[in-house]
């Protein structure tokens, strides 16, 4: 079984027994986290959409056409070797032809900045980009303000997201024990489990909602304060596309650590509720969800 | 229990080859969306008249939007979309050849006396400067002095009859081609962005006269919208109760391309 753990594994006899199977991710988590992959997964790509209209990054207020303020910017240019396109970050340039700039077949190039399989429609199409982004930014607001109030009340928040002084003084060790693959299978998370669930829904989530109404004119005129925390329009963008990139890198580990976890197991906690805890942990008590 | 359990594992494997089809599908399956009138597309759209509402909800119709220090420009405004009408439009160019002396602003439709504005009838008229930041939908954004009239008072010359529900703006510059004709560029606005103190007829851009490429003679600005918002080249200021006649009927030339009408976000 893909959940049980290293340590235990060699020290204990071959048939060693199951951990209990307990009620571990109530209906609200499920839900929500159904519902964010979807949304999320057209955000992005629609977001790439309406970023490759502009496809550069400034801080301040505006963007500098007659003096440099850009922190990102990728294009297209000709060189003697022909087109090719380039990305140049903080001033260093790279070429990168292929992906960012300049993509698409040798005989048909794309002179966008993401490419076309990464953005949603997959020519160039501001338009229909904004009309998804939208729609999926509404989706994504109402779905953290439920799963905000019922992690509240049914104490998830404060149980399984909020970091204890005792997580943070088992944080080390956790680290440790991840990165050797050693996981164990409790009821709540992990003291990093913790710290990662709570910079997605805590910081990164309302920090991309919050810098993408900070880009709204109208935000801008009725909650003046909020583009000033960020440092102007221009940062604040930039801050929405950073916000963006710290998601992107979650989704990449989260999905690398189901995999490593035991995809069944950590797949059927997510649908069901039912999650195969490690040997030893408490199962359920009969009052509560019991597995049966 | 053993057929939950298959049940279970039919679930699992089923959403797992659910989210790799989505995620390979960033491709092109989602290409449908362009279409105009695709009734999943409609649906989506439903969501802007949401964000109309909200932010007219949560922003009192008054609340003016930023203005800046003069220190804050720091560079020309940038010209975008049209920037030089004269090309395509006969009209246009002799207007600008005769330094617009037979230029007309009109405003009509709804109202109780059709009005036209000289330039320099414009320019005599109490002005109002404001330094804002321009924010085009392509995500750039730029800040620039405008000066001008106060449309709500030109508005308030001609009496805006109360059938009237939407302004709109009508331009010199045509866009488009290829295979349909060149379209007369065209926008609307509710009466609150209208009567909005910083609604202004703009005939100045920093320190001079509005360049051409920038919308001379007049150019209306309504600062809490994007760029596509501020229509250039205006000649006439029509009050409407509906706005359905016009174009493609979505009460704009960018609207009529797939943009979303309000433009606050």
């Amino acid at each position: 079984m893909t959940d049980q753990p290293i340590d235990a594994a060699a020290a204990a006899p071959p048939q060693q027994p199951k951990g209990p199977l307990i009620y571990r991710q109530s209906v609200f988590t499920r839900l929500t986290h159904w519902v964010w992959v979807l949304a999320l997964f057209f955000l992005l790509l629609s977001g790439l959409q309406i970023w490759n209209a502009h496809p550069a990054l400034y801080i301040g207020q505006q963007s500098g056409f007659e003096f440099d303020n850009a922190v990102l910017r990728i294009g297209a240019e000709n060189t003697d070797a022909g087109p090719r396109g380039y990305t140049i970050l903080f001033g260093q340039k790279f070429d990168t032809t292929g992906v960012l700039g300049m993509s698409g077949s040798a005989a048909r190039p794309d002179y966008v900045g993401f490419p076309g399989w990464a953005t949603i429609p997959s020519v160039r199409d501001l338009a229909t980009g904004r009309v998804v982004h939208f729609f999926f930014g509404w989706i994504l607001v109402g779905t953290l303000a439920v799963w905000l109030l019922a992690s509240l009340v049914n104490g998830h928040l404060w149980r399984d997201i909020i970091l204890k002084p005792r997580d943070l003084r088992d944080l080390p060790r956790d680290l440790w024990a991840h990165l050797r693959f050693r996981f164990r299978h409790g009821r709540s998370y992990t003291p990093l489990q913790k710290l990662a669930y709570f910079i997605v829904l805590v910081v990164l989530l309302p920090l991309v909602i919050l810098t993408g109404l900070a880009m709204s004119p109208t935000m801008n005129a009725g909650w003046p304060w909020l583009i000033e925390v960020f440092g102007g329009r221009q940062t604040a963008r930039t801050l929405h596309f950073v916000a963006m990139l710290g998601l992107v890198l979650f989704f990449v580990v989260h999905i690398a650590m189901v995999l490593l976890a035991g995809p069944f197991n950590e797949l059927r906690s997510m649908l069901t509720g039912y999650y195969r805890a490690s040997p030893g942990t408490e199962p359920d008590t009969p009052k509560g969800r019991s597995n049966g | 229990m053993a057929d939950l359990i298959l049940n279970r594992r039919r679930l699992i494997g089923l959403s797992a080859a659910g989210a790799s089809s989505l995620l390979l599908a960033g491709c092109n399956q989602f290409d449908f969306l362009a279409r105009r009138n695709d009734p999943v597309r409609d649906f989506l759209e439903r969501a802007n008249q949401l964000t109309y509402s909200a932010q007219r909800a949560l922003v009192g119709d008054q609340v003016l939007a930023r203005e800046f220090a003069e220190s804050e420009i720091r560079q020309g405004q940038r010209p975008n979309g049209s920037t030089d009408p004269r090309q395509n439009v006969e009209e246009y160019r002799a207007l600008v050849e005769s330094g617009f002396a037979g230029y007309r602003l009109r405003v009509t439709g709804l109202v109780e006396t059709e009005k036209s504005y000289t330039l320099a009838e414009l320019m005599n008229m109490p002005s109002r400067s404001q330094i804002t930041r321009h924010d085009c939908v392509e995500g750039w954004s730029c800040i620039a002095r405008w000066t001008g009239v106060p449309l709500a008072r030109l508005l308030d010359e001609a009496g805006v009859k109360p059938a009237a529900k939407f302004v709109v703006y009508h331009c010199y510059d045509r866009l488009g081609g290829g295979l349909s004709a060149p379209e007369a560029y065209y926008e609307s606005s509710d009466l609150i962005d209208a009567f909005h103190p910083q609604t202004i007829c703009a005939y100045g851009l920093n320190t001079g006269p509005l360049p051409v490429e920038n919308g001379a003679p007049v150019r209306i600005r309504i600062e809490r919208a994007l760029g596509y918002k501020q229509p250039k080249y205006v000649h006439t200021i029509e009050l409407v109760e509906s706005f359905a006649q016009y174009g493609l009927g979505q009460g704009g030339y960018w609207e009529d391309h797939g943009y979303d009408w309000y433009g606050g976000i």
